[in-house]
């Protein structure tokens, strides 16, 4: 190694500009195969209050568990038009909200199929540095034999996982508690 | 089936730790507890991928989006994106935002009193060629205060956001200027205990760049994490 990685510094609060084209909060077109889903949640701080200057991304697979990146080797169907990426802006109240298809199942470091999941990347004014979670969904029996949920103490496990939202079919709630009770898991990554 | 070797982690002190006390906003936003190392899956060792958008000329000159030139110091901003062994970043995403040269954002939170530049929208992107350069026009941003403690002050900075070719390079961060007064009293800037990581934050003036009679240039070299050495076998 002869260079480090650049430091990382904070969005601030005026990313908006720099940032929006590339928002995105519908991740699969019509043509793309999988069980549509929509999630949608909040970010709040340590005091419970919503973050209206934060933005997340999203990166996952397609149905197939295949992702669309040259350095996926698995032998899985590509979707033309999926490319797993989401970006979201939190609004005033610190809400977020997306729809996609459920990602397949793709493989962890122990030759095991992960559970289903998205990959989080979370950015807002005062973070300096990108804070990184993941959502799997709900009555999923791969949860129970997932690695990464495996890394983590069970009591904090129920942070990485979507509720079903009881009275809004197919609407699954997933929150980013920044601190505090219920904090969320993130990950070195 | 072998899959291709995750990403180096950070070198301790090399990146800000979540809580900086003085920079006010990051107590309540900052986890309170410790993160858990994730070892790399495919899942963080793909990312997404955008393609190349080629005759776009206005994306990464901000002085020509509009119809006038916008006011201000006209300045060159280029340099280059490397893993950590020196490997160039080929075809990744750079997008940069900043504040007009009053030290205004065209974003409707900004209330400073400084004037905005119907000229200036303060935004734009950019691909790296095949030997990992960027290069971006744009006025020199204006210092602009903030409200963090009593005479706060950012320095003049740009902000920047690259991809890389993982979920796991992904990486925001601001460049300043050399000589800056104002960067010992940031407390964003010095959220980062090694020195010399934060004065690579540091664009250095650079003569090459600079276009006679029109822009000074400034160089900034962007590293993003390294690959580790070791497979991940199944
Ligand atoms: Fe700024």
């Amino acid at each position: 190694m002869t260079l480090r990685a650049t430091t990382s510094q904070t969005v601030g609060p005026f990313f908006g500009i720099g940032l929006e084209r590339l928002n995105c909060a519908e991740l699969a077109g019509p043509g793309v195969a999988g069980e549509r889903v929509t999630i949608e949640g909040r970010v709040l701080d340590a005091d419970g209050v919503g973050v209206p200057d934060a933005v997340i991304e999203l990166w996952q697979a397609n149905s197939h568990g295949k992702y669309a990146h040259p350095e996926d080797p698995q032998d899985k169907p590509v979707d033309a038009g999926f490319q797993g990426y989401g970006r979201i802006p939190t609004d005033e109240d610190g809400k977020f909200r997306f729809t996609t298809i459920k990602p397949g199942a793709v493989p962890g470091p122990d030759g095991k199929l992960q559970a289903p999941h998205i990959a989080v990347s979370v950015f807002m004014r005062g973070l300096l540095r990108r804070l990184v979670t993941r959502i799997y969904f709900p009555d999923e029996p791969g949860n129970a034999e997932d690695f990464a949920l495996g890394l983590v103490e069970p009591g904090r496990r129920g942070t990485l996982v979507a509720r079903l939202a009881p009275g809004l079919d197919g609407v699954l709630k997933w929150d980013v508690i920044m601190q505090g009770p219920g904090e969320t898991v993130f990950f070195d990554c | 089936m072998n899959y291709p070797p995750g990403y180096r982690r950070a070198v301790p002190g090399t990146q800000p730790e979540y809580l900086h006390p003085t920079y006010v906003s990051s107590r309540k936003r900052a986890p309170a507890q410790p993160l858990i190392y994730l070892p790399h899956t495919l899942s963080e060792i793909t990312g997404p991928v955008f393609a190349p958008e080629t005759g776009n000329v206005k994306a990464c000159d901000l002085t020509r989006q509009h119809s006038g030139e916008p006011l201000g110091e006209r300045i060159i901003v280029s340099g280059r994106v490397l893993d950590e062994d020196g490997k160039p970043v080929r075809k990744t995403l750079v997008e940069v935002w900043q504040a007009n040269a009053a030290g205004r954002y065209r974003h409707k939170v900004d209330q400073h009193q400084a004037p905005l530049d119907p000229n200036f929208s303060g935004h734009g992107y950019a691909m790296t060629d095949g030997e990992g350069h960027y290069r971006f026009i744009t006025v020199r941003p204006g210092e602009y205060p903030w409200g963090n403690h009593h005479n706060a002050w950012r320095p003049a900075h740009v902000h920047f956001s690259l991809f890389g070719p993982a979920f796991a390079t992904r990486l925001v961060t601001q460049m300043y200027f050399p000589g800056d007064p104002l960067l010992p009293f940031d407390p964003i800037y010095n959220c980062t205990a090694d020195e010399s990581a934060r004065q690579r934050l540091i664009s250095a003036f650079d003569w090459e760049s600079t276009i006679p009679g029109h822009a000074l240039g400034y160089k900034f070299d962007i590293i993003l994490n390294g690959r580790d050495a070791t497979p991940m076998e199944k």
